[in-house]
C-alpha cells in the first residue's frame, strides 16, 4: 500500500517535470476511466460484504476444523472460491486453523482459491475480459489451488 | 443508452443499500450494521487503493508507447515477457480486483492474453504484501511451497489458454469500459 502511493507520487512528479500536459491528460484518462467502472466495483462491494455477514468466520473454521481428509480440501477449495477476504483477514484465519489440526493441504486449498479464483469477483472479471476468458480462467485456477493441496498433502510431515 | 440504463439502475440499487444500511444503524438491526461494517472495511480498501492504480494507469496510458509493450510482452515478448509481468505483479495491492483494468490495459496496448493470463496469475500467487503476511502465520516453508509448485502452474496454464485463445481468435470484449 505504502509502495503503490510512493510509486504513484514518484510516477506523477517524474511525469509533471518532463511534461505537464501529459500528465494532465494522464489524470483525466485516469479519472474517467475509474468513473466507468465505479458503479460496477460498487455492486460487487455490496454483494461481499453481504456474502460475508452469512458466511461468518466461525462457520469456515467449523467447516474445515478437525478434518483431515480430500474432501475437506475441496471443501476448502469451494469456501475460499465464493468468498472474497482482504489478506489481513486471511492469513489470521489460516494460522488459527493450523492451530486447531487442520492440514496445511486444506489451509493451501483454501487459501490458494481464495486468492486466484473469484465466483462474486467474476461479473467484473467477465465485463474487463469476456466470459469465456473469465469463466476458464476461474476453473483451471480452482484445479490449481486443488493441484497446490494435493502437493502439500505429500509433504506434508517430511517438509511441514 | 443501454449503458445509461444501467448506470441507472445501478444507482438506485446502491442508493437502496445505502438506505437499507441507514435505517440498520439507527434502528440497531444487528445484520445491517455488519453487512455495512463489511462494506465499509471493503470500501475503504478500494478507495485507498483504487485512485493511485488509476493514476498509474492513465500515466501507462499516456506515456507507455504501444510498440515497447508489444516488444516486451506482445507475440515476440517470448519468455521474457513471464518474468516482466511477475515482477510487475510483485508489489501490487488489495488483490485480484485491482488487477483487473491494470491487465486490459496492457492487453490493450498490445500485450498478448497469454501475457495477461500469468499477469493474473501472478498477482494472485506473488504478491510480496500478501506472502508476507502468509509466511507471518503459517512460516516461511508454507509459502516457499506454495510459490514453488504454484509458478510453473499458473505459467503452463496461461500459456495453454493462451495458445487456444489465439487459435480461435478471442478478442476482449470492446464495451462501454472504454468509451470516450
Amino acid at each position: 500500500m505504502f509502495f503503490l502511493y510512493i510509486l504513484t507520487i514518484v510516477a506523477l512528479t517524474v511525469s509533471y517535470i518532463a511534461n505537464r500536459k501529459k500528465t494532465k491528460k494522464a489524470i483525466i484518462v485516469g479519472a474517467k476511466k475509474l468513473w466507468m467502472i465505479t458503479p460496477s466495483f460498487m455492486s460487487i462491494l455490496v454483494l461481499i460484504s453481504m456474502v460475508l455477514y452469512f458466511v461468518p468466520n466461525d462457520l469456515i473454521l467449523e467447516y474445515l476444523g478437525g478434518s483431515n481428509s480430500y474432501s475437506a480440501a475441496v471443501t476448502a477449495s469451494i469456501i475460499g472460491s465464493i468468498t472474497v477476504m482482504p489478506g489481513p483477514i486471511v492469513y489470521p484465519i489460516c494460522g488459527i486453523l493450523v492451530s486447531k489440526g487442520v492440514s496445511y493441504g486444506v489451509i493451501a486449498s483454501f487459501s490458494s482459491s481464495l486468492m486466484m479464483v473469484g465466483v462474486m469477483t467474476f461479473p467484473i472479471e467477465r465485463a474487463y475480459f469476456g466470459f469465456k476468458f473469465a469463466l476458464l480462467r476461474n476453473i483451471i485456477s480452482l484445479f490449481i489451488a486443488l493441484a497446490i493441496a494435493v502437493v502439500f498433502s505429500f509433504v506434508e510431515g517430511r517438509l511441514l | 443508452m443501454k449503458g445509461n440504463n444501467q448506470f441507472i439502475t445501478k444507482t438506485i440499487l446502491f442508493s437502496l443499500f445505502l438506505f437499507f444500511i441507514g435505517v440498520s444503524f439507527w434502528v440497531e438491526f444487528t445484520p445491517g450494521i455488519e453487512i455495512g461494517n463489511n462494506f465499509g472495511l471493503f470500501s475503504f480498501q478500494m478507495v485507498k487503493i483504487l485512485p493511485a492504480i488509476f493514476i498509474l494507469i492513465g500515466l501507462f496510458d499516456v506515456w507507455v508507447k504501444r510498440e515497447t509493450i508489444v516488444k516486451h510482452l506482445g507475440k515476440g515478448g517470448g519468455v521474457k515477457s513471464f518474468l516482466w509481468v511477475f515482477v510487475l505483479a510483485a508489489p501490487m495491492a488489495g488483490g485480484l480486483l485491482p488487477a483487473f483494468p491494470i491487465g486490459y490495459e496492457l492487453y490493450k496496448k498490445g500485450a498478448r492474453l497469454t501475457v495477461v493470463l500469468i499477469f493474473l496469475g501472478a498477482v494472485s500467487i506473488g504478491r510480496i504484501p500478501m506472502i508476507l503476511f502468509e509466511s507471518t502465520f503459517l512460516g516461511w516453508k508454507f509459502s516457499a511451497i506454495r510459490i514453488i509448485v504454484s509458478i510453473p502452474l499458473v505459467i503452463i496454464s496461461g500459456v495453454v489458454l493462451g495458445k487456444n485463445f489465439d487459435k480461435s481468435g478471442y478478442k476482449l470484449p470492446e464495451k462501454r469500459l472504454d468509451k470516450k
